[in-house]
């Protein structure tokens, strides 16, 4: 189990965006418009949460099973992104 | 159902603009040779007020503008930068300040940040006192490093962008170093586009082809060591790159400038285009101009573009380039960007950059300060 736990770093700002009606990562001059899975998994890396608590809150809102390895490749992309970073203490 | 509610016309309609740039005013302490504001500046009207610009920051925004960029000129001679930050910031947008740093004190930071400003761009010229100061023709070098420490202090990533040209070039290496000594998490090293003050000054700026490889070698060495710890974006010079660029992401598509007269722009620097005539912020509301106005619509997608560009299967990519590299090299702001190799007007790239080579000619810098744009803007 990994107990670091993602938070969007601070070099973007995250926010539902009528006009789009999506949720976008601002960052300055640009935005990443997100889909509805990529929002709702950054909606929940708030720096407090675990990746495997992500997942189990994912599976609970959307009545899902089998989350684990969508959220972690979605983390690891968002990571290589430099989107998010870790809280580790 | 909801969607019964929305009129037809206004579900076709093309999306709102992305980003609003406000160029606050033209008034700078620095006097940059390499400036992209237009060179006569000083016949500007006079500067909007604050409620001007609240109006302009309120119906961008309604029209799904997310991005909040102040810039100049230096801003912060406006002393109504933080009113203007909070609106806009309380709206939903982005807040980006495009600073010298002059101007920019402990009290003054923290007022932004209380008014919610999310980001600040600080520009540095160099890394040695000496040729910072000679190109701003002021003393600032200092101040800048001191600005940079106190954004850093208030919890903001130190975002610098720098220009880079003939005179400072060969300084990457050092520019690069100092960079991660403020403990910059981005570098922005954007090559001079010949606009503006740096037309004026192309001979002075342009570096040779050997300058620029060397400086892309630089930054791939410095890219390869700091990794995610700091990122750089090279910016590569249109004239050398020979590749048209899309200009501002096409022509009234994303982008939308105010200049501090209430000019509404599709770029900040379409102020200089010929047989145009721009809606002024005072007398429309934003929905027009971005809509409705011929301006906006004058260079819009691709169907106004020259028979260069229409036979080419790049245009889409590039919308015929830059419209005032267009204008200022050959006098027709509808002619193909002649940084294309394949616009018939591509000669004059080509000579450009052999003057760059040629070793021994000295070309005295003009400043850009409100005298010598009262000076130039007179016909004789």
């Amino acid at each position: 189990m990994n107990p670091a736990r993602p938070a969007i770093n601070r070099l973007f700002r995250f926010q539902w965006e009528p006009a789009q009606q999506a949720h976008v990562l601002l960052y300055p001059e640009g935005m990443v418009k997100l889909n509805q899975s990529a929002g709702e998994i950054l909606k929940r890396c708030d720096g407090a949460r675990t990746v495997s608590q992500i997942v189990a809150d994912l599976e609970a809102a959307f009545n899902a099973s089998g989350l684990a390895p969508e959220v972690e490749a979605f983390l690891e992309m968002a990571d290589a992104q430099n989107w998010i970073t870790w809280n580790t203490d | 159902m909801d969607t019964l509610l929305v009129p037809p016309d206004a579900m076709q309609r093309r999306p709102g603009p992305l980003w609003l740039l406000a160029e606050v005013t033209y008034r700078c302490p620095l006097h940059c040779a390499f400036c992209y504001n237009p060179v006569d500046f000083a016949q500007a009207g006079p500067e909007l007020s604050t409620d001007d610009w609240l109006k302009v920051i309120r119906e961008a925004r309604a029209l799904g503008a997310a991005q909040f960029g102040i810039s100049g000129g230096e801003p912060l001679l406006r002393d109504d930068i933080e009113i203007l930050v909070r609106e806009a910031r309380g709206l939903g947008f982005y807040t980006n300040l495009i600073t010298s740093g002059v101007g920019l004190t402990e009290a003054r930071l923290a007022a932004l940040k209380d008014a919610g400003l999310d980001h600040i761009q600080l520009s540095f010229q160099d890394a040695t006192r000496e040729a910072n100061d000679l190109i701003t023709n002021t003393r600032t070098f200092d101040l800048k490093r001191k600005v940079a420490a106190m954004t850093k202090a208030a919890g903001y990533p130190t975002v610098i962008n720098c220009v880079l040209h003939r005179t400072n070039i060969d300084h990457l290496d050092r520019i690069i170093e100092m960079a991660v000594e403020i403990g910059a998490e981005y570098l922005e090293l954007a090559n001079t586009q010949y606009h503006g003050w740096a037309f004026l000054n192309r001979e002075a700026l342009m570096p040779t082809a050997a300058q620029l490889a060397e400086a892309e070698a630089v930054t791939e060495r410095w890219k390869a060591r700091l990794g995610k710890k700091m990122r750089i974006l090279f910016v590569t010079p249109d004239y050398q790159s020979k590749k048209p660029k899309k200009c501002m992401n096409g022509w009234g598509e994303v982008f939308l400038s105010v200049t501090p007269d209430g000019l509404a722009l599709p770029c900040h620097t379409a102020r200089m285009l010929p047989g145009l005539e721009f809606p002024n912020v005072r007398d429309h509301g934003i929905d027009w101009i971005w809509h409705d106005s011929p301006l906006f619509n004058r260079f819009r997608g691709t169907a106004w573009l020259p028979e260069t560009c229409q036979s080419c299967e790049d245009k889409d990519k590039d919308h015929g380039g830059c419209r005032c590299q267009a204008f200022m090299l050959t006098g027709d702001p509808s002619a193909t960007d002649p940084v294309c190799p394949k616009s018939p007007d591509h000669g004059l790239i080509d000579a450009a950059l052999a003057e760059a080579e040629k070793p021994g000619t000295v070309h005295p810098l003009v400043f850009r300060d409100p005298k010598n744009s009262t000076r130039l803007a007179r016909p004789f």
